[in-house]
């Protein structure tokens, strides 16, 4: 059986300031090297569940839990969310939040200077972090005269200087063009499947998620009310677009009104679809 | 309604730092249109479009904003007639609660305060705000930030509207909604330019494209000519919605006209 680098059990967090939970009776398990698609509406819990991942629910932002989280060995809640960083990337939706200093290099060496980490070490894990989003030789520029693509790959790689086993992406490419878009989503498929991290991602973008993740999961009101792969769970919210505030591939709902044309197949991605169609 | 046509004569922009942005750009824009303007991020799209409000001046060229020349006349008179949705709406919000919001840009017009109070709450309505108009638009989230956005420059009922990357961030009722709109104002026959890079977006709801890239306007037509021009959609990597890419590849659609929507692709093959 795969390791399993995230178990949660019946997690509920409540912030002080709301009525309702934000997440409310949780329950997940992923696998090491697992890709997973975090699907819902606004207010649906998505930043909750990555918050609560990386541990910055309620360790920075206060907030109850109840139930249980294991993430990589560790118990979030209980360790300092610097120190969990070395096995939880995260990488968030304005990556010009995440900018702070003068140079590329700079960037990426902050969060290592700051666990006292060893400076041949530094130097080697950053060297192989700007090679693994494409940033080799980008280290001397300012990281806020680069594209927005190149920034969120550069949030990439301080993440991933820290060697983590698992990187949490809360809508990275909403604030990026369709260029930018496909640099984050390509970076984050190669080191899901050359590295082998764990990915967990949040994103509004179907027809990616339909393409990459192993696992999707439906997030509604703070439940999780649907878990499966693309190709289990996109066909069965063709009709539950409005309800649920989560678009489908356009060639599922295609396929959905023509079955007859794709051998009773449902499509989630172009190829599956071009595959099935009865010319 | 009068009407307020944009005509653009060789309009070129260069930033004080030197940075050309736009040059050479010809086009006219009649009131009622609804046109998308696409192009990756820097391609001049949004120095484009600041042109037609007055956000910016010309550093070449001439705009014309209905009767008024943008040069000679200032941001406030033409933005009677030209609204700007930003982006982000964080960017245009400052009033601590959000019928304050909905009501800055109404007294600036110098309308009365009884009649501000009506056009405020119709508006509202409109939008589904009314349960939100005392509260701090912080205190919303970010989705329903852009409706105030939106809807604070509609209560000053501009001719034309233009809607700065509208679904960024949306989750599907926000985009919906954001559509809806679009229709309704098309509807009242206002000019609505989103500028945007969803292609879906783009291919439903707008008769007519401009893409900019490298500065230049290099294509002027309608959704289904450029999600078929393959030159350009190379050029300036743009995407076609999944759809019509599908319905090209499984020869549903015609050579020079692409499909747009699902609704078009159940047309084609029945």
């Amino acid at each position: 059986m795969s390791e399993i680098v995230i178990e949660i059990k019946d997690l509920k967090v409540q912030y002080p300031e709301m009525d309702t939970p934000a997440l409310n009776g949780i329950n997940l398990s992923v696998e090491k090297g697992e890709f997973v698609g975090i699907l819902g509406a606004h207010g649906a819990g998505k930043t909750s569940l990555c918050l609560a991942i990386n541990g910055i629910v309620p360790n920075m932002i206060t907030a109850d839990m109840y139930g249980s989280i294991v993430v990589a060995g560790e118990v979030p809640p209980k360790i300092p969310v610097r120190e969990l960083a070395q096995k939880v990337g995260s990488v968030f939706d304005n990556p010009e939040f995440q900018m702070s200093q003068l140079s590329v290099f700079e960037e990426v060496a902050l969060g290592l200077q700051n666990l006292g980490v060893d400076k041949d070490i530094i130097l080697s894990n950053i060297g192989t972090a700007l090679e693994m989003v494409g940033l080799k030789g980008f280290e001397e520029r300012s990281p806020f005269e680069i594209s927005g693509g190149q920034q969120q790959r550069l949030a990439m790689a301080s993440a991933l200087s820290m060697k983590p086993e698992i990187l949490v992406l809360d809508e990275p490419t909403s604030n990026l063009d369709p260029i930018g878009k496909e640099e984050v989503f390509t970076v984050t498929r190669k080191i899901n499947q050359e590295e082998g991290l764990t990915v967990i991602i949040a994103e509004h973008e179907v027809e990616v998620i339909a393409e990459y993740a192993d696992k999707v999961v439906l997030l509604e009101h703070g439940e999780i009310t649907k878990i499966g792969t693309p190709q289990e769970v996109f066909p069965e919210l063709v009709n539950k677009q409005s309800e649920t505030g989560v678009r489908v591939p356009q060639v599922t709902e295609f396929a959905n009104s023509v079955p007859n044309k794709f051998q009773g197949v449902y499509p989630v991605t172009l190829s599956e679809a071009k595959e099935s169609y009865i010319k | 309604m009068n009407e307020t046509k944009i005509q653009c004569d060789n309009l070129g922009h260069r930033y004080p730092n030197g940075v050309e942005a736009v040059k050479g750009v010809n086009v006219s824009i009649s009131q009622g249109e609804v046109l998308s303007v696409v192009g990756q991020n820097g391609s001049g799209k949004t120095t484009l479009v600041k042109h037609f409000n007055g956000l910016l001046k010309p550093t070449d060229g001439k705009v014309m904003v209905g009767d008024l020349d943008a040069s000679e006349n200032p941001v406030g008179l033409l933005a009677r007639q030209v609204g700007y949705v930003f982006q982000n709406p964080n960017h245009q919000m400052f009033a601590s609660s959000i019928r304050e919001e909905l009501s800055f840009g109404l007294k600036n017009l110098g309308i009365d305060p009884e009649m501000i109070e009506v056009k405020v709450n119709n508006i509202a309505d409109e939008f589904h705000l009314t349960e939100y108009l005392e509260l701090n638009p912080y205190r919303l989230g970010f989705s329903l930030r852009k409706t105030v956005g939106m809807a604070s420059i509609i209560a000053m009922e501009p001719n034309v509207l233009i809607l700065d990357e509208p679904t960024t961030g949306q989750d599907f009722l926000g985009v919906k909604t954001i559509r809806d709109n679009i229709n309704k104002l098309k509807s009242e026959g206002k000019t609505v330019i989103v500028v945007s890079h969803d292609m879906p977006l783009v291919a439903e709801e707008t008769d007519r494209v401009l893409v900019m890239c490298d500065k230049e306007l290099i294509f002027d037509g309608t959704p289904a000519k450029l999600f078929s021009n393959n030159a350009v959609l190379r050029k300036t990597n743009l995407k076609p919605p999944q759809i019509s890419a599908f319905a090209t590849d499984v020869g549903i659609a015609k050579a020079d006209e692409a499909i747009l929507s699902i609704e078009d692709a159940l047309k084609a093959i029945k």
